[in-house]
């Protein structure tokens, strides 16, 4: 199981022929994913790893019956790339590229209202659904099948932190990483409602950043509906106020957005803040214990 | 990316918002001839930096006669000012705005913003004009109107006339309001803003609605399509070491500790600037070298955190996911190499953690080839607290 992606998922890769999509084009593959075209518009008959080529995504899912798509072109073509995708009806868009302009995926969010797709990203790794595919960049091979699912805001970030977990015996359904820009598709709240609907998944690990207030509207979501126990931590204690911390939304703004706000509004919903990076896996068991849940989620 | 309000004002005024006349002047016989060339009996001797708070810190002045331009440009020029929002080293002032004095009857406060949570362009107002924003958020949030903007047809003639009566503009300016709050909304939206705000926007005896002051942020991630925008930039306003780094494609926000981390991904930078806190150091910078990291990226990051003697030791965080931990071993060994005056020792300890992708053979790059003053951390959490002990044990030495 897992939320958004699987073993069913048919997937098109947007930008299959650039030198990013192509290695990791290879990667998805070896990890099990159902690759089944690619587009890149004028190169329509080629393959990339034995996949086949399109000029557009229409005609990629019309012949291939693709529900899904990862995006690897350039940052001023992205906005296009998701809308293209959106109107093809797929139903999960992963975009990966970094430093889209704000003001188009402004116009992108208005795009999507009353679609049917669901965007994660830009600015993301992608999302792997453990064993069953991934959708992006994320590193298949720290991964263990298991019952935490992860989302997170920052792509290494995810990596160490599903690394700890694995270490410490704790699998995962899915890790998603929804990306670090302002304005961006799937947000904490639209991953926690599929968590929580997962029946393979007994708990969940948030990892939030600096910037907007996403992490508070969770905690706030959490406390009224959230059936299963969350961990969390936060990046960003130490930031300095009207900064970009590396990620176009990483930046407290007004006095809003900050470290202490977030970790307070967490905490004060009963879930616990790992206080540094390194310890976010014994913050996971911990919760799982406390839960009465850590021998059931101890599998690997 | 920020720009001068004199700039802001040229970019405004040519989308049509009213603005007073003035001319920026970089000397101060540059600011007499400038007065000379404007209207009116009062001039305004401005102040350019990229900070607010410029009044309440004598950082603009009223002038009568070009005697007082004069006075006022040599007192302004080349002074440090201090104000609410520059911290307290300040900023050197290098440019002034010479500018017609306004009669003022009331001030106003307007702007457009990104609103995150709802995902569109946002128009704020307020009839407290001259406050700062955040404040009136704070103490009264009931005095700030929203008008939020639909993309797909932009901010509506109704909103903007909404928003005039809602401030409570005189009869004979509500047109001349909505005319500069279409104006500027415009100009967001043309120029790719993440910010734009008048404050104090204002109504004069003559009954004309003028931008008194101009600040406009710009999409970083959007200069692409503003190359006349990019030119704008002034480099003496940025801190050289986040200058040096963003040219050398590396994400750098300076600190000011003494304890350094290079690290690859912009959470995990957060997270080891956090961690070196935690474990009681001061951390002098954040840096995310990025996916892809080449030996002359991490040369350069190694230089920028050493230069001027800021960094006292270096934590070198990796976690490879698709990067490959032997290639920045081999990267920190290149570094080591091009940094060091004796090709094989760093001037402060650096102590390395690598974790993930082929961290064996990163290790082992690291072992074969020995740098002095380089060591290897087994633990993320051991490495913090390693670095923050050895750079708190060299201040203790030099006393």
């Amino acid at each position: 199981m897992g939320i958004f992606v699987g073993k069913e998922t048919k997937v098109i890769v947007q930008g299959i022929t650039g030198k990013a999509a192509r290695f990791h084009t290879k990667q998805m593959i070896e990890y099990g994913t159902q690759i089944v075209a690619g587009v890149t518009p004028g190169k329509a008959g080629q393959e990339v790893e034995g996949v086949p080529v399109f000029n557009t995504v229409r005609d990629a899912k019309e012949a291939t019956g693709a529900n899904a798509s990862v995006i690897f072109v350039p940052a001023r073509f992205a906005a296009d790339a998701i809308m293209e995708a959106a109107d093809a009806e797929l139903g999960v868009v992963v975009c990966i590229s970094e430093h889209v302009p704000v003001l188009d995926m402004i116009k992108v969010r208005r795009y999507l209202e009353g679609k049917k797709t669901q965007l994660i990203g830009p600015n993301c790794p992608g999302i792997l659904t453990v064993d069953e595919a991934k959708l992006g960049i994320i590193p298949g091979y720290i991964h263990r099948k298991g019952h935490v699912g992860v989302i997170s805001r920052s792509g290494t970030l995810t990596y160490e932190a599903t690394f700890q977990l694995t270490a410490a015996g704790i699998g995962q359904t899915t890790a998603i990483g929804i990306g670090g820009d302002p304005v961006k598709g799937t947000d904490f709240l639209d991953a926690l409602k599929q968590f929580n609907d997962d029946p393979d998944t007994y708990a969940v690990l948030m990892i939030g950043e600096i910037g907007g207030n996403a992490e508070e509207d969770a905690a706030k979501w959490i406390a009224a509906n959230m059936k299963k126990p969350v961990a969390a931590f936060i990046a960003g204690r130490q930031a300095p106020p009207g900064k970009r911390m590396g990620h176009a939304g990483a930046i407290i703004a007004g006095g809003k957005g900050t470290a202490a706000d977030k970790i307070k509004a967490l905490n004060a919903v009963g879930i616990e803040v790992a206080d540094t990076v390194a310890q976010i896996g014994e913050t996971v068991v911990r919760t799982l214990k406390k839960a009465g849940i850590y021998d059931a989620c101890h599998t690997c | 990316m920020n720009i001068h309000e004199y700039q802001s004002k040229a970019v405004l005024r040519s989308y049509g918002v009213t603005v007073p006349e003035g001319k920026p002047a970089f000397s101060v016989e540059e600011a007499v001839k400038n007065a000379a060339e404007i209207p009116g009996d009062v001039k305004v001797v401005k102040a350019q930096i990229h900070a607010g708070g410029r009044g309440k810190a004598g950082g603009v002045k009223l002038s009568h006669s070009p005697e007082e331009v004069r006075a006022y440009a040599q007192e302004l020029l080349g002074k440090i000012l201090v104000t609410k929002q520059t911290g307290p080293a300040g900023k050197q002032v290098n440019r002034l705005l010479i500018e017609a004095g306004s009669h003022i009857r009331k001030e106003y406060y307007l702007s457009f913003v990104i609103d995150r949570q709802t995902a569109c362009v946002v128009m704020m107002g307020s009839e407290e004009g001259g406050m700062e924003i955040e404040q009136v958020a704070a103490e009264t949030p009931e005095k700030i109107i929203k008008e939020y903007i639909d993309p797909a047809v932009g901010l509506l003639p109704f909103q903007a006339s909404r928003m005039a009566y809602a401030l409570h503009f005189p009869a004979e300016c509500i047109r001349k309001a909505e005319k500069l709050m279409m104006c500027l909304y415009n100009a967001f939206v043309g120029e790719d803003c993440s910010l734009a705000e008048i404050n104090p926007l204002v109504t004069t005896e003559e009954g004309d609605v003028v931008a008194l002051d101009a600040k406009l942020n710009f999409d970083d991630s959007a200069l692409f399509r503003h190359p006349e925008i990019t030119e704008l930039r002034d480099a003496s306003e940025e801190d050289p070491k986040e200058s040096a780094a963003a040219a050398a494609g590396l994400n750098y926000v300076n600190l000011g500790g003494d304890v350094a981390c290079m690290v690859n991904g912009a959470g995990l930078a957060m997270a080891t600037v956090d961690m070196i806190k935690f474990y009681g150091g001061e951390p002098a910078n954040f840096l995310d070298v990025g996916g892809d990291s080449t030996p002359e990226k991490i040369a350069t990051a190694f230089r920028i955190m050493l230069a001027g003697g800021q960094a006292k030791g270096i934590f070198v965080n990796i976690f490879g996911g698709i990067n490959k931990c032997d290639l920045v071993a081999q990267g920190i060994v290149d570094a080591a190499k091009m940094v060091s005056e004796d090709g094989h020792s760093l001037p402060v300890p650096v102590v390395v953690r690598l974790e993930g992708t082929n961290v064996e053979r990163g290790r082992e790059i690291l072992k074969e080839t020995p740098i002095a003053n380089v060591i290897m951390a087994p633990t993320m959490e051991g490495g913090a607290e390693t670095i923050v002990n050895l750079v708190h044990a060299a201040e203790k030495q030099e006393g």
